[in-house]
């Protein structure tokens, strides 16, 4: 298993153009690539003897907002033939639009419409790129970093005007994001204790 | 690659996406000369759901129809969206085991399952045995849990009202293993990165080695109602056909795609936990059709329940979690004179544990097919992105292309035949 995903790995590496990165991570086949090679990628490894990966699994984005290109758009394929899965990475921004797969698999056109309603990612040729899980007429992309967790607006059944209305978020208590990671580790002063820390440490305070 | 080449791949594409016309629907003598008369097309568009009992959840579906024909299904979904991925990246890996328990609030503990693995991977720690057959055990127990549950509902769709009534009676049963082990009978929460929440009681071993015992017939009993029932095959037979290359195609994975020729179990093919210590059949049905997944599910009951003996003949007492107190809480009692394991309870609870950086795709074989846990570590102690593959997200993409030119009651039986549950296909 692990030798064939190696060789793989490195035929795609040496064989395909535009293919950044081929690798192991964990026992997983990561292929980096481009987006004007996930077209002709995708249909060679479909189609291709050694790959058949005939199921289009699974299709995500992933925000990394500090980046250049901040969106990573994860493709999961599975070989039933050869009983064996692949992941395909490529990078995007909001603009540039992805080329679309759903004409080599149909089953990836909601996946792709999944990843636009959630990370605002553009693909090109889709046949019918609407939102999908979110509610009707909602805005913004709610599983980019910088969407805040509470949402911009809720909805409620307003009783005299008979309809449902949105508004502004109103949170009764301030949203509570706790920081528990550990101050102890790695920190050898610990606040209010500065005084003791340099007696301990032989820490001669320079006084002027 | 060429514009040319391109296009063909299009057309490639095409060839699958083409109207399926079953014979029956075709006119018999195509090209005969036709008297000209007036017509009248009864064309409109029906509104179904999102609150109709056969729409499984909160499922709308816009269907245009040509009399009682469907011609075109377009689903909205999204009425159940809970932003699960969105509100796991905000909380530590421990808190996050829960929702997925209400994710496919049918088989709870196969989700659980998933996210477990792949934060183990992840942390790169192996589980103790006696935890691994539990989840073996208690994987099968869900599996039977959903199967029952499916069966029943695609009667209580097709007219038949008793075996859901003999169901939740079985359903009960399994529910109480549930309630015995973790102390709930749907949100378990037993699963966990690690290993299991807490051992079995006492006794609980018997109680399902004389459950799986007694179990077998009441399969036959529902056989009886259903397998060879007349008005049940009329149905489900030849109803929702989808073929070996469509079900790949659109993703299939599960029952459904085991009844569209393809033996592919995750269980087999790339085993986890203790599967590869247990030996069972894959049934795999030929003609994709309705009644094919519905006997497909049924064979599927008898396995797990050989699985489930296997896994009590194989189990042996032990730890069911890692001893490693970084990862599982302390014992009660040792809180109580060990300064080291509060610290350890409170660090745990509070702060969780950071996992590595590094990304997987962990997929375990739910009861309704393939469901992948797609995890982003940064080396917090928080989940950078946690993707979740639900799988009626494809198999309800296939409804337009499965009851397209079938009648509206058959688009009922296929809907209920691909095992949808929203919890898990809105997140």
């Amino acid at each position: 298993m692990q030798g064939r995903l190696g060789a793989l790995a490195f035929t795609l590496a040496t064989t395909r153009p535009g293919i950044s990165s081929a690798e192991l991570e964990k026992g997983e086949l990561v292929v980096r690539t481009t987006r004007d090679q996930i077209l002709p990628l995708m249909a060679f490894l479909r189609d291709d003897r050694a790959c058949r990966f005939e199921q289009m699994m699974d299709l995500c984005g992933v925000d990394y907002p500090s980046r250049a290109e901040r969106f990573e758009v994860v493709y999961n394929l599975l070989s039933v033939t050869h009983n064996q899965r692949i992941r395909v990475i490529i990078t995007t921004d909001e603009r540039t639009p992805v080329p679309s797969i759903s004409g080599l698999w149909p089953s990836a056109s909601w996946w792709e419409r999944e990843c636009y309603d959630l990370f605002g990612v553009q693909f090109s040729g889709h046949p019918d790129l609407r939102r999908i899980l979110t509610d009707d007429g909602f805005e913004g992309f709610p599983l980019r970093k910088d969407f805040p967790l509470t949402g911009y607006e809720e909805v409620r059944y307003d009783l005299e005007r008979r309809e449902v209305v949105k508004e502004p978020v109103s949170l009764t208590q301030d949203f509570r994001d706790f920081d528990f990671v550990s101050p102890w580790e790695g920190m050898m002063t610990l606040p209010g204790d500065e005084k003791a820390h340099e007696v301990r440490q032989h820490i001669k305070r320079s006084r002027g | 690659m060429t514009d040319v080449s391109k296009e063909a791949l299009l057309r490639e594409a095409d060839e699958i996406l083409r109207v399926d016309i079953p014979e029956t629907l075709l006119p018999d003598q195509p090209g005969a000369a036709q008297e000209s008369k007036t017509l009248e097309l009864n064309s409109h568009t029906l509104n179904f759901g999102p609150q109709h009992p056969s729409a499984h959840g909160v499922l709308r579906l816009v269907l245009d129809m040509e009399g009682e024909l469907v011609t075109r299904t377009v689903p909205h979904i999204g009425l159940l969206h809970r932003g699960t991925e969105k509100l796991i990246e905000y909380k530590t890996y421990q808190k996050a085991l829960p929702y997925f328990d209400r994710l496919d609030y049918v088989s709870p503990m196969c989700e659980e399952q998933a996210f477990a693995l792949a934060t183990e991977k992840l942390l790169g720690i192996e589980i103790p045995e006696r935890a691994r057959w539990l989840r073996v055990m208690f994987a099968e127990i869900t599996r039977v849990l959903n199967h029952i549950l499916n069966i029943t509902a695609l009667g209580l769709d097709c007219g038949a009202v008793t075996p859901a009534l003999w169901g939740y009676e079985e359903r009960e049963k399994l529910l109480e293993f549930y309630e015995a082990a973790s102390g709930a009978r749907f949100h378990a929460n037993y699963f966990r990165p690690g290993g299991v929440a807490r051992d079995i009681p006492a006794g609980l071993e018997d109680k399902i080695g004389a459950w799986a015992k007694e179990f077998p017939a009441w399969i036959d009993e529902l056989e009886g109602l259903l397998t060879e029932n007349r008005i049940w095959k009329q149905r489900t037979v030849g109803i929702g056909i989808f073929t070996s290359e469509q079900a790949l195609a659109w993703g299939f994975s599960g029952p459904c795609l085991r009844a569209s020729g393809v033996p592919w179990d995750l269980r087999r093919t790339q085993p986890y936990d203790n599967y590869h210590k247990v030996e069972f059949n894959v049934p795999v049905a030929r003609h994709g059709d309705c009644y094919d997944r519905y006997l497909v599910r049924v064979a599927e009951m008898r396995e797990s329940v050989s699985i489930i003996e296997q896994c009590l003949t194989q189990i042996r007492p032990g730890a069911v979690k890692v001893q490693d107190p970084k990862f599982s809480p302390p014992p009660r009692a040792e809180m109580k004179r060990s300064m080291e394991a509060l610290i350890h309870h409170f660090k745990l609870y509070s702060e969780g544990y950071h996992v590595p950086p590094g990304a997987t795709y962990t997929a375990v074989e739910s009861p309704k097919g393939e469901f992948g846990v797609y995890l982003v570590a940064d080396g917090s102690n928080r989940p950078y992105r946690c993707k979740i593959r639900p799988t009626g997200f494809a198999h309800l993409q296939a409804l337009d292309e499965l009851s397209r030119r079938s009648m509206l009651a058959d688009m009922v039986a296929v809907l209920g035949s691909l095992d949808l549950v929203f919890g898990e296909i809105d997140r």
